[in-house]
């Protein structure tokens, strides 16, 4: 069992990073919308509050590790140029979906729309925690300021969501692949 | 000073969303300004492995973090009408969305 350096890269910004961020969405809005519920009779504790102002702080964190990680050590793999009259064009991810009417859209579409829209989501969270750690004991009482908040983390959903998709449907279609090779595990061939 | 830590204005939570939306649409702006101007697409290369990318995404930062201090500075004591706030900021990111989306950027440029 092995994979190569960009793969693992590639594993950390789609599977780890971005995986972990999108699986966080859920508890997020749940805990936002039950503890800022102006019709709710249960209010967070203080103890509570400083927690959920930790776990946006967090899913932030991720959403900047998701956007970097792919932006300066996957996306410049993607977009390699390969020497003139290079025939195989599998380290060549980009250059392999434009050079097929029937992937191209993948990047015309996928990955331009990707490499920009993803960056939504760590603007619109870093608001989010920063809302949280300053109003969150108010927020049941401001219906305006929970409705921002609400609109940011579904805001940021989507546009992790959007970039998702594609990262994953770019990775079945052309991988980022190469560098040099970890091996994880050793196992015995089967006859 | 303790009733106005219980009771903060909501001026600082204006501009935190009021400038992640100007980043948003400035995001946007750039993404179609770096895909119609082989000129400019060229000045936002600032990483040339990442290409126009590292200058659209550098550039529409430094415009978020600069907004969310300038109207810090001016919203930090005040209260602001939210409602109005929501609605200008839900414009600039749709706006901000439609500007990213491949389709739409060549629609604009006639492609």
């Amino acid at each position: 069992m092995e994979i190569t350096v960009r793969d693992a890269v590639a594993v950390v910004h789609g599977m780890v990073f971005g995986a972990a961020l999108l699986l966080a969405f859920t508890g997020a809005a749940v805990a936002v919308c039950a503890s800022a519920s102006s019709q709710n009779p249960w209010s967070a504790t203080p103890a509570q509050r400083h927690l959920l102002t930790t776990y946006l702080g967090v899913m932030a964190l991720l959403a900047w590790s998701t956007v970097l990680l792919g932006a300066y050590a996957v996306y410049p793999w993607y977009r390699a140029v390969p020497p003139p009259g290079t025939v195989d064009l599998s380290a060549f991810p980009q250059r392999l979906l434009m050079s097929n009417p029937r992937t191209t859209g993948w990047h015309d579409i996928g990955m331009e729309w990707k490499e920009h829209v993803a960056w939504f989501a760590p603007i619109g969270l870093t608001a989010v925690a920063f809302i949280h750690a300053r109003y969150a004991a108010r927020l049941h009482a401001m219906r305006p300021l929970r409705n921002a908040v609400l609109g940011l983390l579904a805001l940021a959903f989507v546009s992790a969501s959007v970039a998702g998709f594609f990262g994953a449907m770019l990775n079945k279609h052309a991988p980022v692949r190469g560098g040099p090779t970890l091996v994880l595990m050793r196992g015995e061939p089967h006859g | 000073m303790a009733e106005e830590q219980a009771n903060p204005s909501n001026g600082s939570a204006a501009a935190a969303l009021l400038s992640a939306a100007i980043g948003g649409c400035a995001l946007g702006v750039f993404a179609l300004g770096g895909d119609a101007f082989p000129t400019l697409a060229r000045a936002f290369t600032l990483w040339r492995p990442t290409g126009p990318l590292s200058g659209v995404t550098d550039a529409a930062i430094i415009v978020w973090l600069v907004g969310w201090i300038v109207l810090s500075r001016r919203w930090t004591r005040r209260d602001v009408d939210l409602r109005r706030i929501n609605r200008i900021a839900a414009a600039l990111f749709a706006a901000g969305l439609l500007l990213t989306f491949p389709p739409f950027m060549d629609l604009i440029q006639g492609k």
